[in-house]
């Protein structure tokens, strides 16, 4: 029952690999390639389906950008004649640390979103999830075309707009209420703490480089000296170098456990919240066919109708609220047991790289020091 | 005027003194060496004068020093020496030797000598003597004193093998063997003479221990001094040989004197220390000093000679308003160097008095291939923020950031043994009150004239092409090239990781404040809690991550703008050499036109002019020589320098490296703590 998402390096193509006793599968194991895409489509088809409503879809991984790395890579060939050997292994080197932690990134997003629709008792039913782990060919599914965007973009804007007509409902469920309100607050915070946290990595991470650059340069210094301070220089340099992957560690580790937290739950509210939205769908539908059910009997024409249309609506709501309910408070406690797990590993983390550095620089104060 | 600028450029004894001691041989060479051309060279006072001096009875020679010495701000010396009589030159000699172990160096010593010594030397011109002495002499002083004290200095890490020297081998020489002969030819009881000279050896161990000969040449000379015997017609006979004869001391002594006189004023001061104990001495037998005393104190000074000398720059503070405010700075110095007056003192100095202190060293030492270090440079921008400023941090950084700089500044001009014997230094740190540096401001005359001035310099730099015989500057000269480029670079990607690291510090603040406003929304409690506790953890790794900014900064990032400053100054002594090579060439080239000219007359027979081509040859063959040594000599301390700075220079940044990551390892503890800290407490979450 655990889809392991190994990965081979051909653009993004994911292996996906399955073990599973379920015994809606043929086999206990499969292997699958998947691309980005098809996980795009896999996460569009649940969303359009109906009987899901009730349930926090869990979002659709990101796009997986090497955009960084790739434009360091076109730097690097640019200025490859301008840069000394020394300048341009440091420069590859920084830039295959970054990739890896790029692709380590994507990688795990994309497990956790199989991982989350696996462990839910009605995802895990789902027939297209069954064919995007079962089939062993391409899925080749179609990308959607530019009509299609618009129309999604379009379906977005209807919704923005429908979710302030809403609002005004007025809301019947106090822990609907509650729950909105958190969600709305919550997730403004968690996008905020989101975009901090990357920039904080992100300046980490250019400090790391920096003790990088300051390598080079001593080992520049000391290629042109002739003394015992050459010795010195190298000696640095190489406390630099070494300083340099245990910050860039530390900064790609606080990158993988806290800011890809903090991403995750950002879109995970939105999809929460995205299911608060069709529940107050519902209930709005609910109350206009009240009012169309009110109109017709005044009228007398089409009660049957309007009556059931109304008691359609109220049925939906109802189970959208129930199953919301019981799906925002699993997603309550699955937060916070994420948080602890990714806030306790990255602490761990954090300590250990600092331990890391400490005994490194130890060592070499030592040795300076001796000499 | 011409005169004292002409002596101004310091001369050899003092390049050539490491020699000296290294290979005694080499340098008593070069030595006599430079006497020889001293005499033949026919300069403005030219040998004859001086021993007229000395035919002079001797209170001429020294009423006229003295009445300048009174002029000296030296309040010790000034009380001394109210007049010629012999009392007051019996305490004039005595006093200096009381605080014989301060002295050794001391101003109020030296001072009433370089004017005894000029004036003897400058008696004939009657113009310098006309001269108001305070502002000529003071002038001349300074000169004359820059050098003293490099002569001295070298005797910080020397001295102890070259007063054994002096022990062993001198005694066996002319200095200790002389005494005693004048002692004898003299009317005083022999005992307390006998005191007197040993005193003029401690004194000329004390000070230009290095200097063999010219103390030697100059005890003797001032031995003779008192005593009116001025023979001057061995004065060319005696080019060599100082220590060879042992007889004769007062020709001896004349002679020393008018080779001296054309030479400059290095050689002089040499002199001019012995003679001022020299003159004395004779009175001096009256005062009741024993020689064991002068001993102690000898051995005093020897162990004396580690270096102890603490400045720190602290207490910024702004003086005035508007445009006219600066930062005032107060210079606490602590030390048990016997130069001193006290243990401690502090001054008040303001930016521009540390400017003009570089002036002064720079204009008196780079030009003998010393490496002055350099002071900060002006920010007009920063001072303008300052000057209007309201307390805001980036001024306030600025001042740290400066305050720290001259910090550095002056204790890298007194940890350099030549610098720290210079007058203005001690000035500097000593005195209350000093005159406004003018020539300091950026947009001044003066601050125009240097920017034509480095225009020029730049300009002949290029054109000057030196080909470079000695390997070892060439190579040097190519390698401090690539220091300084690749010294840049480190400093701009030091420069850089500072302001990562400031923004990675202002980034945590940032989340660390997000964080706790999404704790305070959460409505897991433990959660929320969790949350809060990490959102001061962050708080807190911001405060280290500042601190580290500063660390990297001021530790390393401002080490390595010093040295890039430094490798400057050590471009600047490569460049005065390359004048002097200049200057060599030159002169020979005119040389050979000479020679041509003369040639041309031989052939034209022209017997009239020939004379005078004849003269101007020998004139010229005389620079020639002048500065070829010249030359060779600012080689010579270039060089020394040089390799001092490197040893200075790895010391320096083995123990800031060391600093430096110690610092870090410093803030990756205290990482350590904090996230220890926290880890309970996200464990915490249920």
């Amino acid at each position: 029952d655990i889809p392991d998402a190994l990965c081979e390096r051909d653009k993004v193509k994911f292996t996906v690999h399955t073990k599973t006793t379920l015994s809606s599968f043929q086999k206990p194991e499969y292997s699958v390639q998947r691309q980005h895409e098809d996980f795009i489509w896999l996460h569009d088809t649940i969303v359009e389906t109906e009987e899901y409503a009730g349930l926090i879809i869990p979002p659709a991984p990101p796009k997986p950008d090497f955009e960084g790395p790739r434009e360091k890579m076109h730097k690097l060939g640019e200025g490859e004649s301008s840069m000394t050997k020394e300048e341009y292994a440091k420069m590859k080197q920084e830039l295959e640390a970054e990739y890896l932690a790029v692709f380590k990134k994507t990688v795990q997003v994309h497990e956790v979103f199989l991982q989350r629709l696996s462990s839910h008792p009605m995802f895990r039913k789902d027939r297209n999830f069954q064919i995007f782990l079962e089939y062993d060919q391409d899925l080749t599914v179609r990308r959607k075309n530019a009509k299609e965007m618009f129309g999604g973009f379009f379906k977005n804007m209807v919704k923005s707009a429908d979710e302030v007509l809403i609002s005004g409902v007025k809301e019947v469920d106090e822990f609907f209420e509650q729950e909105k309100n958190f969600l709305l607050d919550y997730s403004s915070k968690i996008k905020d703490a989101t975009a901090k946290a990357e920039k904080m990595t992100r300046s980490h991470k250019n400090v790391a480089d920096d003790y990088n650059h300051i390598s080079g340069a001593l080992n520049n210094i000391a290629a042109d000296n002739n003394t015992a301070f050459k010795k010195h220089l190298e000696k640095c340099a190489e406390v630099f170098e070494k300083l340099r992957k245990v910050e860039d560690r530390m900064a790609s580790d606080q990158e993988l456990k806290l800011t890809e937290l903090l991403r995750y739950y950002t879109r995970d509210i939105q999809a929460a919240k995205d299911l608060l939205y069709r529940r107050a769908r519902a209930l709005a539908d609910y109350e206009n066919s009240n009012k169309a059910l009110d109109k017709a009997r005044l009228k007398g024409k089409d009660v049957a109708q309007a009556e059931e249309n109304q008691k359609q609506c109220l049925q939906k709501f109802d189970k959208l609220s129930e199953s919301g309910k019981k799906e925002l408070t699993s997603f309550k406690a699955r937060r916070v047991v994420a948080f602890r797990k990714n806030l306790i590993e990255m602490t761990e983390l954090e300590i250990k790289h600092a331990k890391n550095s400490v005994s490194l620089l130890q060592g070499s104060i030592e040795v300076l020091k001796s000499n | 005027m011409a005169a004292s600028s002409e002596r101004s450029p310091p001369p050899f004894p003092d390049s050539e003194e490491p020699e000296l001691l290294e290979d005694s041989d080499e340098g008593a060479d070069a030595f006599t060496g430079t006497s020889i051309s001293e005499m033949d060279s026919p300069s403005p006072d030219s040998t004859r004068p001086p021993k007229d001096i000395f035919n002079e009875p001797l209170e001429d020679i020294f009423s006229d020093p003295l009445s300048n010495v009174n002029s000296e701000p030296q309040k010790k010396v000034d009380t001394k020496i109210p007049s010629p009589s012999s009392d007051e030159a019996v305490d004039l000699f005595s006093d200096p030797l009381d605080d014989d172990s301060e002295v050794i160096s001391s101003p109020e010593v030296q001072n009433p000598m370089p004017d005894l010594l000029n004036e003897p030397v400058q008696a004939p011109k009657s113009d310098l003597l006309s001269e108001p002495p305070v502002h000529k002499n003071a002038a001349r002083q300074q000169d004359i004193f820059e050098d003293p004290p490099k002569g001295s200095s070298k005797s910080s890490s020397v001295k102890k093998a070259a007063s054994a020297e002096l022990f062993g081998d001198e005694d066996e020489e002319d200095l200790f063997k002389e005494p005693p002969k004048v002692v004898t030819k003299k009317p005083q009881p022999s005992g307390p003479p006998v005191d007197v000279f040993t005193e003029v050896k401690s004194d000329v161990k004390v000070k230009p221990q290095v200097k063999d000969d010219p103390t030697d040449l100059f005890a003797e000379e001032a031995l003779t001094a008192p005593a009116p015997k001025p023979s001057a017609s061995s004065s060319s006979s005696r080019t060599n040989g100082v220590h060879s004869d042992e007889h004769d001391l007062f020709s001896e002594a004349t002679v020393e004197l008018s080779l001296d006189s054309p030479r400059n004023d290095r050689k002089k001061k040499d002199a001019v220390k012995p003679s001022v104990s020299a003159p004395a001495a004779p009175v001096a037998s009256s005062s009741s000093k024993a020689p064991s005393k002068t001993l102690e104190e000898l051995e005093e000074e020897e162990s004396e000679d580690t270096f102890d000398l603490n400045i720190s720059v602290t207490n910024p503070e702004k003086v005035g308003d508007g445009m006219n405010a600066y930062m005032a700075y107060k210079v606490s110095t602590q030390t048990s160097l016997t130069m001193f007056h006290s243990k401690t003192f502090t001054v008040r100095r303001r930016f521009s008095d540390f400017l003009g202190l570089y002036e002064k060293l720079s204009e008196k030492h780079l030009q003998n291939g010393y490496i002055v270090p350099p002071p900060p440079e002006k920010s007009i921008l920063g001072m303008t923020k300052v000057k209007v400023g309201k307390e805001d941090p980036s001024s306030a950084e600025f001042v740290e950031r400066r305050r720290a700089a001259l910090e550095r500044y002056l204790q890298r001009v007194v940890s350099h043994p030549s610098l720290l014997q210079d007058p203005d230094v001690r000035e500097f740190l000593e005195k209350e009150e000093l005159p406004r540096a003018v020539s300091t401001q950026a947009l001044s005359g003066a601050g125009f004239l240097k920017m034509l001035n480095k225009a020029t310099d730049a300009v002949s730099k290029m054109t000057i092409k030196m080909n470079e015989q000695d390997v070892w500057f060439d190579e040097k000269i190519q390698d401090v090239e690539n220091e300084e480029q690749h010294m840049r670079k480190l400093h701009v990607m030091v420069e850089s990781l500072v302001n990562h690291r400031k923004e990675l510090s202002g980034n945590t603040a940032v989340f660390a404040k997000s964080v706790a406003m999404l704790g305070s929304s959460e409505d897991n409690t433990a959660l929320s809690r969790a949350l809060s506790q990490l959102a001061e953890v962050e708080d807190r790794i911001e405060q280290l991550h500042q601190e580290q900014a500063a660390n990297d900064f001021f530790t390393f990032s401002e080490l390595l703008a010093d040295y890039i400053r430094l490798l400057g100054a050590v471009k600047g002594c490569f460049d005065q050499r390359m004048k002097a090579w200049q200057r060599w060439q030159d002169a020979e080239n005119m040389l050979q036109k000479k020679r041509e000219v003369e040639a041309k007359l031989l052939w034209a027979n022209k017997p009239d002019k020939l004379q005078q081509a004849k003269d101007e040859i020998a004139e010229w063959e005389a620079k020639v020589t002048q500065y070829e040594r010249e030359f060779e000599r600012i080689s010579a301390t270039v060089r020394k320098e040089v390799i001092r700075f490197d040893k200075e220079k790895a010391r320096d940044f083995k123990r800031q490296i060391i600093k430096y990551l110690e610092s870090l390892l410093n803030s990756q503890q205290q990482l350590i703590k904090y996230w220890e800290a926290f880890l309970p407490e996200a464990k915490a979450i249920a």
